[in-house]
């Protein structure tokens, strides 16, 4: 004997769709401009279909998830793929939450057995809610992941290599050294210094917060390659607190140059280059 | 005076799951740190411990849990930092805590560097279950 809810769904499936986007189109919130009509109604039925499909006399009372794996993955790919677009969570779980409004509706109106509408209606309730939060997950996820994508450009664009001389790379390091950072960091000075064949790399490090011992063996790393390649590395901007933690800690930087100020790391710069800037001599003649 | 017991006035905690949660967990210990007043130079000493001791939690214990907690000891205030994990553990605390032992690439100063950075340093391991480590700076320590 079959369920009578799943009856009147496939019954009435293309009655729920029209409630469902009636629905959908009523709400203030509908992002007109992110999704065309169109689209909204393509996506409304591949899962409604998907949906009455796989509901069966068992799984409609004993919601077994794995069950609506093929309906999940539609409801994952378009929350997904609502959060990158800039959706509201609102509107993202409005998408699935009108739907079983639509659902409850039309059994309310087929039913007429208010014990059973009541029995039929909790199944329905179940396994929407389940829809609902298996919708905020993966919307947080698609949100997580823009995150993790801007990390990664923010760790691109800080890690700039300048020319402050001929000869001589300057590179302000800004926020945490960890190992994917540092990896950016070696590419582009060992790059620069083939490139522009100088001599000497400054690696300024005033903006990195803490100097623990992962972020001193990525340093002491990066002094290395460079050496490899011929060229000095002076490490600049350590704080007195930032000296006073790495002693105790037991890191042993006295291999490597290091200055307090940037300014101090171009001089002995310019002493290694044998350069030297003065002060311009006005000769007077009386 | 020493066998005062602190009273915590706070308490704050965060799941440390990936690298992406050190930096948050540091500017959250550091925030607390700002907040009791502590100077310059025990605040970074702080936080550079708390970093040692998220990224072993990390990278030995594969994650755990991250305890903030706000002290008062009679005129002093500090932080307690707690990090649980359900790792591994250490078989040979002794053999962790010598300058330069690593099993892992590191320099081997993460846990007795860590040390000398705190007021106060306490771990406890048991091998197959995981470690607590529990480090306590003061404000004027």
């Amino acid at each position: 004997m079959k369920n009578e809810a799943i009856k009147i769904f496939q019954k009435k499936k293309s009655n729920i769709l029209e409630k469902w986007m009636t629905l959908q189109l009523q709400d203030e919130g509908l992002r007109e401009d992110l999704i065309s009509n169109e689209d909204l109604r393509i996506q409304s039925e591949e899962l409604l279909s998907s949906f009455i499909s796989t509901l069966s006399d068992a799984n409609i009372e004993h919601v077994s998830i794995d069950d609506f794996e093929a309906v999940k993955d539609i409801l994952s790919s378009i929350s997904i793929s609502r959060a990158k677009q800039g959706y509201s969570p609102r509107e993202t779980g409005n998408f699935v939450l009108t739907l079983k409004e639509a659902l409850l509706n039309t059994l309310s109106e087929e039913m007429k057995d208010p014990e059973a509408l009541y029995k039929q209606s909790m199944f329905i309730n179940k396994i929407m809610d389940n829809f609902a939060i298996n919708t905020f997950e993966t919307f947080i996820k698609g949100r997580e992941d823009v995150i993790y994508r801007q990390t990664d450009e923010i760790t691109q664009i800080s890690t700039p290599v300048i020319r402050v001389w001929d000869g001589i790379l300057a590179l302000p390091i800004i926020g945490t050294l960890d190992s994917a950072r540092t990896q950016v960091v070696m590419e582009s000075l060992l790059q620069e210094i083939v490139e522009t064949g100088s001599n000497i790399a400054i690696l300024d490090i005033s903006g990195v917060p803490a100097v623990d011992s992962l972020v001193a063996q990525h340093l002491i790393k990066t002094v290395a390659a460079t050496r490899l390649m011929g060229a000095e590395c002076i490490i600049s901007g350590i704080r007195p607190e930032i000296a006073q933690t790495v002693v105790h800690l037991g890191i042993d930087l006295s291999q490597i140059i290091t200055k307090s100020t940037l300014a101090s790391a171009l001089k002995t710069a310019f002493t290694i280059l044998k350069l030297e800037v003065n002060k311009k001599q006005i000769v007077k003649h009386h | 005076m020493t066998t005062m017991t602190p009273v915590v006035l706070n308490k704050d905690s965060m799941i440390i799951a990936r690298e992406q949660d050190v930096v948050p967990f540091r500017n959250r210990v550091k925030e607390h740190a700002v907040r009791i007043g502590m100077s310059l130079l025990n605040q970074t000493k702080l936080i550079t411990g708390a970093s040692e001791l998220v990224r072993n939690m990390l990278k030995y214990g594969k994650g755990g849990i991250g305890m903030i907690e706000i002290l008062s000891k009679g005129r002093d205030n500090g932080i307690r930092l707690i990090f649980a994990d359900n790792g591994p553990g250490i078989p040979d605390i002794q053999k962790a805590m010598t300058d330069g032992f690593t099993t892992g690439k590191s320099m081997g100063l993460g846990l007795p560097g860590t040390k000398r950075l705190m007021n106060e340093f306490d771990i406890k391991s048991e091998v197959g279950k995981g470690t607590t480590i529990t480090v306590i700076k003061w404000k004027n320590g």
